[in-house]
């Protein structure tokens, strides 16, 4: 990871090729480096990761979704990218709301990703604009709702404890 | 020492007897009585019924981790199945008679399950192997199917998380107690499933 000068350092490079409002926060915490950015420059500071930064990140480890209930903006998008040569990580945060949950995708750049948005499509809901084959891909595909948002019912079964046996419909009743 | 003698002796007289037998010198009383030893007499349907307990072959499908004992029972030498006339994989449903559930039901697995099941001829049979398969188990969410009875028809549960290979072979002898206990009756006579055919009308019927 880079150390907290090293990370406002690459903030600062951010911001100086894509503008000020691009970088929204930086946070390191417990020796990881955070990268907190606007959604609509989320495609393009990681492009500028990958290609133009003076420490360059070449490869992109994981996407993972986030669901922030009660927060707004609900929905988090982490990209952890990986750096072989420095053996550096860095992880690049964006966060989306509810009415709007998209972002544009970075498979082009980054072809690990294909799998990991469609998860995230299947898990949270978070439509990937421009992916080659945005279909779900845990879930079956006439699949109704977003399992991992924390509003998604639990499904299953009820199960019976002894404070609710006699509030449950039972198999015998 | 003595009772093995013994038996050797009535071997032998057995088989000189099925000798003289076969060269014509037994006459009628005797014949009579060599006839009478060597016949055993019982319903077609259940000597249908025991050459089909002592065949089962079941379907060489796993779902879960269940499946690792599954295999070491039906596949292995160690457990083996054979003893009691089951051991006879087949990787394909169409020469199946016996589907075993070992391990989670998804409902994204759940309609190929239906599929094997309908591609499998009858008669044929359906264990539940372990918790998950009959009851979601600890799996109580969003993805399982809390039990394949929903879609299925399934003549032994097999508790267990995972069950140890012995139970799974005492489930498969319960289940061939079962299958001599109800003569030439299909699962839709037991579940009292008519209708439920899949075909259309007059296709095929003679």
């Amino acid at each position: 990871m880079p150390d907290a000068t090293g990370l406002e350092l690459i903030a600062q490079r951010v911001r100086d090729r894509l503008g000020g409002e691009a970088v929204r926060d930086t946070v390191f915490f417990r020796g990881e480096a955070t990268l907190e950015v606007a959604p609509e420059a989320v495609r393009a500071t990681l492009a500028f990761l990958r290609d133009e930064d003076a420490e360059p990140w070449e490869s992109l480890m994981s996407v993972h979704g986030c669901d922030y209930l009660p927060d707004e903006p609900r929905f988090g998008v982490h990209y952890q990218l990986l750096s072989m040569e420095r053996t550096d990580r860095l992880n690049v945060k964006t966060r989306v709301g509810i009415e709007d949950p998209s972002l544009p995708t970075v498979v082009d750049m980054f072809p690990t990703a294909e799998y990991q948005e469609r998860e995230i499509y299947d898990m949270f809901g978070v439509v990937f604009d421009g992916h080659p084959d945005p279909r779900r891909i845990l879930m079956p595909e006439d699949y109704e709702g977003f399992p991992q948002r924390r509003d998604f019912p639990m499904g299953g079964e009820p199960v019976l404890y002894t404070f609710n046996e006699d509030s449950y419909p039972r198999w015998y009743d | 020492m003595e009772v093995t003698r013994q038996r050797v002796d009535d071997l032998r007289v057995r088989q000189l007897r099925a000798q003289q037998m076969l060269k014509g010198d037994l006459t009628d009383a005797d014949l009579e009585e060599f006839v009478q030893e060597r016949l055993i007499f019982t319903k077609f349907e259940t000597a249908q019924n025991w050459a089909r307990k002592n065949c089962l072959f079941p379907l060489g499908f796993g779902l879960a981790c269940c499946a690792i004992e599954m295999i070491t029972v039906i596949g292995s030498p160690r457990n083996d199945l054979a003893r009691f006339g089951a051991e006879a994989i087949r990787f394909t449903p169409r020469q199946a008679d016996l589907l075993i559930l070992s391990g989670r039901v998804s409902i994204k697995m759940a309609p190929i399950i239906r599929r094997l099941y309908d591609q499998m001829l009858e008669p044929k049979w359906v264990i539940s192997m372990g918790a998950c398969a009959s009851s979601a188990g600890m799996f109580n969410n969003y993805s399982l199917v809390a039990g394949a009875d929903k879609f299925l028809p399934i003549d032994v549960y097999v508790p267990g998380c995972p069950p140890r290979p012995e139970a799974l072979i005492y489930g498969i002898m319960k289940l061939q107690d079962k299958i001599m206990g109800t003569p030439d009756e299909g699962w839709r006579e037991r579940y009292k499933a008519h209708g439920t055919e899949e075909r259309s009308e007059g296709a095929g019927v003679a």
